[in-house]
């Protein structure tokens, strides 16, 4: 595939970006869509320009862990499907879906969203554990926001299954009302360095020309809860204030549409 | 007792609510959505380009399917991701369904990739995958001699039906699933399988009946194709 890398770092010492918009400016229209799978538990379909993931949570009443007997648990796996992109190849998932899926795990877990306390139902004995899988429909660049941003809105989506108390069997045709409890609303932006500018919601091609990227997450309340930097080029402390101010404003108005959604 | 009223009211011969789409997927060739009742499929088509060098055909190109289900896409606890007997299976057929109207003669050592994902499945994927990747491959401008439509028909309790239900399929009583690939042109089939048992008396009505049926699917297909590349 043919990537217009040096004209993105040229246009970038200039101001500019390859689709005209600002550094700071979002691809749009950014659109929500929930309940986009009938048989998950939760699920969502976010689009950012033409990047379109699909998010869907899957419950199951398990024992919980011998270190946690009192906690259910989350697990958060992403798939790059070869449907999604003539990058991507059949098989299991590389480094970059691991990245994707480990950033958005701690943004979740590291911010307490989920009270896991609440999960248990007999300690030691009986717990919901929820699965989140995220898989891409087509990537144009920024998966790592879109992921974020899809599988949260899945989680608040998220109803319980009716299940038998004694034996743990799920009725998964069943459902309740009961919500997931999810205590915080973590979002990330992922802002991109290419060469000396920052800006956010990398195209393709943005994101093969970047020197560094930083992944933050933030809840409601602006407080972090993950950071990822990636690339081979470092970042000084005064860069990464500018990043982490942009990323908090972006991530507000993120929050905006989400909640209108 | 005979099945005399389907469990979701549907006549023998009626098909589940259809929805049809082309160009759902821009980084593809071609691509489709589809949707049969709560049987919902995506569809991308990557080719022809380089096949890899182990496979490659120097008189023809290769017409390769990938099946997926998505691990929340089951009445049920997760699907783990991966390699399953079951997907592999599926690709074949489905390759062996589409392999008679694709031309690939002109394009030696390629390989055209057809990936199929199911977000939330309800009986019937591999047909619905069918005739998705039928549009697909047409929105990709892979030559082709003809479009093909597919549909399961099956006997449950005595009566012949079709597009049969996960609830169908799982009627307790005799239930044969017979999912068929028609070409439109010659009505030929292209891909019969069946689970169950069934005469043959009744296997023949089933597969007239999914003749008969598909020209439905067809139509769909066509509109929506035409209203991708249709200039007003």
């Amino acid at each position: 595939m043919i990537r217009n890398i040096q004209t993105v770092k040229d246009l970038a010492k200039q101001g500019k970006r390859l689709d005209s918009r600002s550094f700071s400016e979002y691809r749009s229209p950014v659109t929500i869509e929930t309940s986009v799978s009938q048989t998950a538990e939760g699920s969502a379909k976010v689009q950012i320009g033409d990047t379109i993931v699909m998010a869907g949570v899957k419950l199951s009443l398990e024992k919980p862990y011998n270190d946690t007997p009192n906690e259910g648990g989350i697990m958060i796996n992403v798939e790059l499907l070869p449907l999604s992109s003539p990058d991507y190849d059949p098989g299991p998932p590389g480094i970059k879906a691991v990245e994707l899926a480990r950033v958005t795990d701690r943004s979740i877990r590291e911010a307490k969203a989920i009270d896991f306390k609440k999960l248990c139902i007999r300690k030691g004995e009986l717990a919901w554990f929820i699965s989140v899988d995220i898989l891409t429909i087509n990537d144009a660049g920024n998966l790592f926001d879109a992921i974020c941003l899809a599988s949260l809105v899945a989680l608040n989506e998220t109803r319980l299954r009716p299940f038998d108390e004694a034996t743990g069997v799920v009725d998964y045709k069943g459902t309740t009302d009961t919500k997931l409890p999810i205590l915080k609303q973590p979002l990330s932006v992922t802002v991109y360095k290419i060469n000396g500018a920052l800006m956010v919601d990398p195209s393709r091609d943005e994101e093969e020309a970047f020197d560094s990227r930083l992944t933050v997450a933030a809840d409601e309340d602006g407080i972090i809860s993950a950071l990822q930097k990636g690339g081979s080029a470092p970042l000084s402390v005064n860069e990464v204030s500018e990043m982490v101010d942009l990323a908090l404003t972006k991530i507000g108005e993120l929050r905006v549409i989400m909640e209108k959604k | 007792m005979a099945y005399n009223k389907r469990l979701d009211g549907r006549k023998t011969k009626e098909l589940r609510e259809m929805e049809a789409r082309s160009g759902v997927i821009p980084n593809a060739d071609g691509s489709a959505y589809f949707r049969v009742g709560n049987t919902v499929v995506y569809v991308a088509v990557y080719g022809p380009r380089p096949a890899p060098r182990f496979l490659a055909n120097p008189t023809k190109g290769i017409l390769r399917f990938h099946y997926n289900m998505m691990p929340f896409s089951g009445y049920g606890s997760r699907i783990r991701p991966g390699h399953k007997r079951r997907s592999q299976e599926i690709g074949k057929v489905m390759t062996g369904a589409l392999e008679p109207v694709v031309d690939l003669s002109k394009y030696p050592n390629t390989i055209v990739d057809v990936f199929v994902e199911l977000p939330q499945t309800d009986a019937g994927t591999r047909c619905a995958a069918i005739s998705a990747s039928s549009i697909a491959l047409a929105d990709a401008g892979i030559p082709m001699t003809d479009m093909v439509a597919s549909v399961a028909v099956g006997q449950v309790d005595g009566t012949v039906v079709a597009d049969l239900t996960y609830n169908e399929e799982a009627y307790d009583a005799i239930v044969s699933d017979i999912p068929v690939a028609v070409i439109h042109g010659s009505k030929e089939i292209s891909l019969l399988q069946m689970d169950g048992e069934i005469k043959k008396e009744d296997l023949i009505t089933a597969l007239d009946m999914a003749v008969e049926v598909t020209e439905e699917i067809h139509c769909l297909q066509v509109e929506a194709l035409t209203k991708r590349f249709m200039v007003q």
